[in-house]
C-alpha cells in the first residue's frame, strides 16, 4: 500500500518530477508576477497617506510570507526524513533554506527601503522587521550547521533537527517580540494599520503572492535537481541522465 | 542503591548517579566553574567603561546589560556539557549502559544548572548593585535568572547535543541557541526593569515561567535526540 509513496521519494522519480514542472512553474511565475508587479507598480491607483512608497508591497509583503512558507516547507521536509527516513526530505531541506534566507534577506531589505519615507530611517525596531531578523538568523544556523559536519548524512539530520527546534519557537519568538515591542516603543511607529485594502490594490498584491509561491516553487525544483545529482553521484542512474 | 531484578540500576537512582557524578566533577574543577562567572563579570565591566559611568544611565540599562551578560555566559559554559564525556568515550559507554541516553542528557542538564546556574543567580547582585540596581529589585531579578538560566540550559542542551562532535563547535553553538533564547532575555530584562521601577513584575515572571516548563519538558527529547545522531 505504501509503495507509491516510496516510488514518490525515490531519487530518479523526484529528480524527473522536478524537471518536468520547472518549466510550468517558471512559466505561471512569469505571467503572475507580469500582472500582479506591472499592475501593481504602474496601474493601482496612490495609496492616499504614503503616495507611491507603498508600491514596494508588491514585493516586500510576498517575500515576507514566502520567508516563512519556506521556512515550514524546510521543517516539515526535515520532519519527514527524520521520522521515515525518506533521504529525499533531506534534499527538500537543503535546497529550500539558502532559497528561505534569500527571501527573509529580501524582505528585511524591501522593508527598511520602505522604511525610509516612512519612518525617516531605514531601520527601526518595528517587531515584524524584527523577528524577521530573527528567522535570517535560523535559516544561518540551520545552513551553517549543516555544512559544519564532514559527515552529509549526519549533517542532514542535525540541521533537520534544528529545523523542527526553530519551528517550534518561532511562534514563540515572534510573540515575544511583539509584546517587547509594544512595551518599548510607542508613538514612534506610526502603525500603518491593515485598513480593508482597496480591490484595486488587493488583487494585484494577490496574483503577486501566486507569482512568488510559483517562483519559490520554480527555484526550489530547480536547487532539489542540483541536490540530488550532487546526493546521488555515485549512482547510475545519475550518468545515465547527465550523459543525455 | 536500588537494583531491580535484572540487575539494573533503577532509573531514578541513574539519574541521582548523574546529577552527582556531574557536580563532583565541576566541584573537582573549580577554575571551570569559576571562569564563566568572571566572564560574567567582566562583561558587565564593560558597559560602563564603553558608555558612561553615570548611575542613572547604567541603572536604566542595568537588565539589559544584566541579562545579555549572563546569557553569554551561560552559553559559554554549556559548551563544556557534553564535550568532555564525548572525547574521551565516556558518553558512548553511558548511552551503551542500558539506561535511557535522556535519562543521562536530563540528568548532565540539570547538574549543569544546578552548577553554573546557581552559581549566576548568587553571584548577580553584585552586578546589579554594581550598575546601580535598588535592592528591592534583586528578588525578581535573581529569581528571573534562575528560571532563565534553565530554559537557556535545556536549549543549550539541544544545541550541545547537535554540535558536540564538531571541532569548532563553540561559536556554532551560540549561532544556533541565542536566537532560540532571545523570548527569554524579553521577558527576563523586562521583569527585572518593571521591579526597578516599583512596578508588578508578574505578567513577565508568568511568561518566563511558561517558557521554563514548556522547554523543560519538550527540549530533552530534543537534546537526546540531537545526541543520538552525532553519537552514532
Amino acid at each position: 500500500m505504501w509503495t507509491w509513496f516510496y516510488r514518490l521519494a525515490s531519487p530518479p522519480y523526484v529528480y524527473g518530477v522536478a524537471a518536468t514542472l520547472t518549466p510550468w512553474l517558471l512559466a505561471g511565475a512569469v505571467v503572475a508576477l507580469g500582472y500582479g508587479e506591472g499592475v501593481g507598480l504602474f496601474f493601482a491607483p496612490a495609496d492616499y497617506q504614503q503616495g507611491d512608497a507603498f508600491r514596494i508591497i508588491y514585493v516586500h509583503v510576498p517575500a515576507g510570507w514566502i520567508s516563512m512558507f519556506c521556512y515550514s516547507t524546510m521543517a516539515i521536509a526535515g520532519a519527514i526524513a527524520l521520522i521515515w527516513r525518506i533521504k529525499i526530505g533531506h534534499a527538500v531541506a537543503a535546497a529550500a533554506a539558502p532559497i528561505g534566507a534569500s527571501f527573509t534577506l529580501l524582505a528585511l531589505v524591501t522593508g527598511s527601503l520602505w522604511g525610509r519615507p516612512m519612518w525617516g530611517t531605514y531601520w527601526v525596531w518595528d517587531p515584524r522587521l524584527t523577528s524577521e531578523l530573527i528567522l535570517l538568523f535560523l535559516y544561518i544556523g540551520v545552513m551553517s550547521l549543516r555544512s559544519a559536519f564532514e559527515d552529509p548524512a549526519r549533517g542532514d539530520r542535525a540541521a533537520a533537527l534544528l529545523g523542527l527546534v526553530g519551528g517550534v519557537n518561532i511562534p514563540i519568538i515572534h510573540y515575544s517580540v511583539v509584546w517587547w515591542n509594544s512595551l518599548h516603543q510607542g508613538a514612534t511607529v506610526a502603525k500603518f494599520g491593515k485598513p480593508t485594502m482597496a480591490l484595486s490594490m488587493l488583487v494585484p498584491l494577490l496574483a503577486c503572492f501566486l507569482g512568488f509561491m510559483l517562483f519559490f516553487g520554480a527555484v526550489l525544483c530547480m536547487r532539489l535537481r542540483g541536490e540530488v545529482l550532487n546526493r546521488e553521484r555515485q549512482a547510475k542512474w545519475v550518468r545515465e541522465a547527465i550523459k543525455t | 542503591m536500588s537494583v531491580n531484578v535484572q540487575g539494573r540500576v533503577r532509573s531514578s537512582a541513574a539519574m541521582g548517579l548523574v546529577i552527582r557524578r556531574e557536580m563532583a566533577l565541576s566541584f573537582r574543577r573549580p577554575d571551570q566553574l569559576l571562569q564563566p562567572l568572571v566572564f560574567f563579570l567582566i562583561v558587565t565591566t564593560l558597559f560602563p567603561l564603553g558608555l558612561s559611568p553615570l548611575m542613572s544611565l547604567l541603572r536604566d540599562m542595568a537588565p539589559g546589560v544584566l541579562w545579555v551578560a549572563a546569557l553569554l555566559s551561560s552559553l559559554l559554559a554549556l559548551d563544556h556539557l557534553f564535550k568532555s564525556d564525548a572525547d574521551d568515550g565516556t558518553l558512548e559507554q553511558m548511552a551503551l549502559s542500558g539506561q535511557g541516553l535522556w535519562l543521562i542528557v536530563v540528568g548532565k542538564t540539570f547538574a549543569h544548572w544546578l552548577v553554573s546556574g546557581v552559581a549566576l543567580v548568587l553571584v548577580s547582585p553584585l552586578v546589579g548593585a554594581a550598575l546601580g540596581m535598588p535592592a528591592h529589585a534583586f528578588g525578581t531579578m535573581m529569581l528571573s535568572l534562575a528560571m532563565g538560566t534553565l530554559t537557556l540550559s535545556w536549549l543549550g542542551a539541544i544545541g550541545a547535543g547537535l554540535t558536540v562532535g564538531l571541532r569548532r563547535g563553540n561559536m556554532l553553538l551560540s549561532l544556533i541557541v541565542l536566537p532560540l533564547a532571545m523570548p527569554l532575555l524579553i521577558f527576563g530584562a523586562n521583569a527585572t526593569d518593571r521591579a526597578i521601577g516599583g512596578e508588578s513584575p508578574a505578567g513577565a515572571l508568568y511568561f518566563l515561567a511558561a517558557l521554563c516548563v514548556i522547554t523543560s519538558t519538550l527540549a530533552p527529547f530534543a537534546a537526546t535526540a540531537a545526541l543520538r545522531i552525532t553519537l552514532e
